[in-house]
């Protein structure tokens, strides 16, 4: 339970990380937070030739507002998101989800760019990037980049960047006017990984759909937008059987595993459960009233 | 490859100067190098919140933080909330309460309370239970720990 021997290099800027990781050519991992990594270090999961530790990088925990996004440091902690007024006025869906996210003493170090880069398949954050089409931006010794979430996510702790590459910031553009949100996790106890959650965000126009965004997470090897139930719901106002047709639709576009904590059918059937309270919840919003 | 780094970390109010070894995790550097056994060792992962310390005045796992790390920050333990016959008024409540049977997880508890009382509210003992699902208490006395801890919700000082 003690981590294997590595080598150390504490940087100080973008420019000294990705140079670093590029020297060690794949035997790198870089630390943010630390609050998966260091459990897998101290399980010998993984066993890095070196450490980049980017927690002395100035500048790159900052959450800044455009005229149309939100742009937030990836070395932002979860506690900044879940107390940041920016983000309460512009994406109060992410202000809701940080407080689902474990426990105050991870959400004082845990980051947004570390927990987008591991993509816990039970995690809020890669689901609420998705919810919100974030950009991620990456950097490495080779030059930059931008990646779209939904094309970062791959498979379970499998997302598309290289050893030599780490995230820099992620891009969420601001919420239309008339929008509402909705966001419905259970888990066995307060701040575990999530056994199903469901984020929705629904903009309304002359009493209707005008655009439905539904996101997934616990329920497959990556969170996800479920396309299907947002088509259905466009044009409609929000009622009982297009909820009960939203429910079967997200209920049928997923395959959850069963494991220890829950079986697939149970997580499907919450999963169900949680997109008609979300859709809901968003609808209420929508039109101005609590939800 | 294992050589060490020189760190100067405030702890408790004392600078403490020492050669470290990059894998070197704070709670060993607490407990084996500087002797603070009050922080406790659990589960070494993240779980259970034994080993919970306030880094820069945030409570943080000491397990999944390396003493490198913390060069130039104040790290806060246990041991600085009171001494014998000096509790501080948290401490003096989980006594008052009788919050802790075995005492192993009291550390993370103690810690973990002064974090949750300076940063929420708490209105409602849901609120103190959500605030303590990171810390495990293996004897399950979690019902007069919150209690503990409700007795000093709005009190000013209480988490000082």
């Amino acid at each position: 339970m003690k981590p294997p021997i590595f080598d150390y290099i504490a940087a100080t800027s973008v420019d000294m990380a990705i140079a670093a990781l590029a020297e060690a050519g794949g035997e790198a991992k870089i630390l943010a937070g630390g609050q998966s990594l260091v459990p897998m270090l101290n399980f010998r999961l993984l066993r890095p030739s070196i450490l980049v530790d980017i927690n002395r990088i100035a500048g790159l925990s900052s959450i800044e507002e455009t005229a149309d996004s939100i742009r937030i440091g990836a070395l932002t902690r979860h506690y900044q998101l879940e107390t940041s007024p920016v983000i309460a006025r512009h994406l109060p869906v992410l202000s809701c989800a940080m407080t689902h996210v474990a426990h105050l003493a991870i959400r004082n170090r845990g980051t947004i760019g570390g927990s987008l880069s591991h993509a816990d398949p039970a995690a809020e954050l890669p689901m609420v990037a998705l919810l919100l089409d974030a950009t991620l931006h990456i950097m490495s010794a080779f030059g930059q980049r931008s990646v779209a979430a939904r094309d970062f996510f791959l498979d379970a702790m499998t997302v598309d960047l290289a050893d030599t590459d780490i995230v820099t910031a992620i891009v969420l553009p601001k919420l239309p006017p008339r929008t509402g949100w909705g966001f419905e996790e259970v888990a066995r106890r307060h701040g575990d990984f999530a056994l199903a959650a469901v984020a929705a965000v629904l903009t309304v126009s002359d009493g209707a759909i005008a655009q439905a965004r539904i996101a997934v997470t616990g329920v497959g090897p990556t969170a996800l937008r479920v396309g299907e139930a947002e088509a259905l719901l466009g044009g409609h106002p929000l009622e009982q059987n297009l909820i009960d047709q939203a429910i079967a639709t997200v209920r049928a576009a997923i395959a959850p595993e069963t494991d220890l904590h829950a079986s697939s059918d149970y997580r499907r059937h919450l999963a169900g459960v949680l997109t008609g309270r979300a859709l809901t919840a968003a609808w209420r919003r929508a039109l101005g009233c609590a939800a | 490859m294992n050589r060490t780094r020189d760190i100067a970390v405030t702890v408790n109010g004392t600078v403490c100067e020492a050669a470290v070894e990059p894998r070197l995790l704070l709670a060993d550097f607490l407990r084996h190098t500087l002797g603070l056994t009050g922080t406790h060792v659990g589960c070494e992962h993240g779980v259970c919140g034994a080993c919970t310390v306030l880094v820069d005045g945030d409570s943080a796992r000491a397990c999944l933080m390396f003493a490198v790390q913390a060069d130039g920050c104040g790290i806060e333990t246990v041991e600085s909330l009171g001494r014998i016959g000096q509790l501080n008024a948290l401490q003096e409540s989980f006594h008052d309460h009788h919050a802790l049977q075995c005492g192993f997880c009291t550390p993370g508890m103690l810690m973990t309370a002064t974090d949750l009382l300076r940063k929420y509210p708490l209105a409602t003992d849901d609120d103190i239970r959500q605030g303590l699902s990171g810390n495990l208490c293996r004897c399950t006395g979690y019902e007069h720990i919150v209690k503990a801890i409700r007795a000093l919700v709005g009190k000013a000082g209480a988490a000082k």
